[in-house]
This record gives structure tokens, sequence and C-alpha cells, in this order.
């Protein structure tokens, strides 16, 4: 019965981040809860039955997909930075709420840590069924996501290499002619 | 390994759409470019999610293989959406997306 409670718990937790991820004004608060939907939606992975998509939740979306829009906030440096905006970020309202939802993923995290794999809702699908059946049926499907990363990997570096270059070189004329 | 269901998929798939919806919902409402890249994921990680579930529900890996596809398309996705970003802050120096709805603008 335990793991019907933790479904509901990250649940809620996902849904109130992800409205609060919505309505933010500043996106770096909304990248916070953002965040913290996604570990929610990870730990609902784990309880119906599915770690290996609970691990690519957290490593690539969590991790590799929300540090490229930090990356992005950090090289817009929107607003005026200063220590007394510092100071208005540290505030207890901006973290407590987050810091909130991440203490009950850590402890719904422990629960599971320490009853083992009883945790698992239904039936688990572990990694080497989803490895063997991706590389036997689905190969063609990892080749379209091959090519598909391929194009993306060549269409950022595009559009950031022109970026760089227009820098390098400021084009008053097209300012003109706007 | 056979055993009842305790969650049950209805819940799963509900929790999904109601997560699309509020996806769908930033990217109407919002107007920073930022704000709607980030409800762009929130749509995808709501389209894996009930992959997922269903996925679980019937035993399959097939759900897991397509949240792993919905994840290099979600990656694909916001590495150009990012550049597009940087050169539409760099052309117009604001995150608006109503500043860009005219072409040769």
């Amino acid at each position: 019965m335990l793991e019907i409670g933790l479904f509901y718990v990250a649940a809620t937790i996902s849904l109130i981040s992800t409205v609060l991820a919505v309505t933010r004004y500043n996106a770096a608060h909304a990248l916070i809860y953002l965040i913290i939907s996604l570990l929610a939606s990870a730990i609902i992975f784990y309880v119906v039955g599915a770690p290996f998509a609970a691990v690519l939740e957290v490593l690539i979306y969590a991790g590799a997909i929300m540090v490229l829009f930090v990356f992005v906030i950090m090289m817009l440096n929107l607003g005026s930075a200063g220590d007394d905006l510092e100071h208005h970020w540290l505030q207890p309202s901006m973290w407590i709420v987050p810091s909130l939802f991440c203490f009950v993923l850590l402890i719904e995290i422990i629960i599971v840590l320490s009853t083992g794999d009883n945790m698992l809702a239904g039936t688990v699908v572990t990694p080497k069924q989803v490895g063997i059946k991706l590389f036997g049926p689905y190969v063609i499907a990892v080749e379209i996501a091959s090519m598909l990363l391929l194009a993306g990997l060549i269409g950022a570096y595009h559009l950031g290499r022109r970026y760089l270059s227009d820098v390098r070189e400021p084009s008053a004329e097209n300012e003109t002619n706007d | 390994m056979i055993e009842s269901i305790v969650i049950p998929m209805e819940h799963g798939l509900l929790l999904a759409a109601v997560l699309f919806s509020i996806g769908l919902l930033g990217v109407l409402v919002r107007r920073n470019i930022i704000l709607i890249l980030m409800s762009l994921e929130i749509m995808l990680n709501a389209c894996g999610l009930a992959f997922v579930v269903v996925g679980a529900h019937w035993g399959q890996a097939d759900g897991q293989i397509m949240f792993m596809l919905i994840l290099s398309i979600a990656a694909a996705e916001v590495a150009v959406g990012l550049g597009l970003l940087l050169q539409a802050y760099r052309r117009f120096s604001s995150l608006d997306i109503d500043l860009a709805n005219r072409m040769r603008g």
C-alpha cells in the first residue's frame, strides 16, 4: 500500500511544481520548479516499474537538457545583476517551496531504498529487456534517433556559430534598413 | 511477476493529460521564449509519462523505448530552440515572442 502513497505524493508534487513553473515571472525560478517536476516524474517512473526510464529522466532530462536552459539564462544575463538583487534572490520565500518539495522527494527515495525492491508496483521492466528490444525490433528507430540528434547538433552549431560571427563584425546597415 | 497492478493506469494517464494541458496552456499564454520552450518540455515529458505508464501496465518494454525516443526528440528540439532563442535575443534585444510576428522584420 505504501507505493500507492508514493505515487500520489509524487504526482501531487509534479502537478503543483509544473503549475508554479508555468506561472513564474523569473525564468530561473521557473527552471527550478521544472526540475522538481521532472524529478517527481522520475519517482513515478520508478514506482510504476520502469527503473531505466527513471534513471534516464534524471540523467538526461533533469541533468543535460536543463543545463542547456541554465547556460542560456546565464548567457542572456537577464535583469540587472547586483548585490541587492542577489540579496533579494536569497529571500526564504524564493527557496523554501522548492526545498520543501525536494525534501519530500528525498524522503520518498529513502523509503524506496530502505525497503528494497518490494516498492515496485506491478511488473518490473528491467533495463535488460529494454536493451534487447531496443537493439532488436527497434533498431531502425535507434538509427532514426541518431540522425535526428545529428540534425539537431548541426542546427545548433549553425545557429550558435552565426551568433558569434555577427558579434565580431557588427552590421550597421542592417539596423538602418530596418 | 504476475501480480495485480496496484496503481491504476487511468490515474497515470490522467496525470499525463493534466501535465500536457498545463504545458499547452503555458505555450499559449506565456510570451517569454524561454518559458515557451520550458512548456514544450513539459508537454514532451507528459507524453513520455503516458508511454511509460501504459508500457508498465502491460509489462512491456515498448513504453520505455518510446520514452527514450521522445527524450532524443526533446534534446534535439531544445538545442535548436535555444539556438533560435539566442538569435532572436540578438536581433530584438528582448525575449518577447510577439516582436517576431512579422516576416522579413
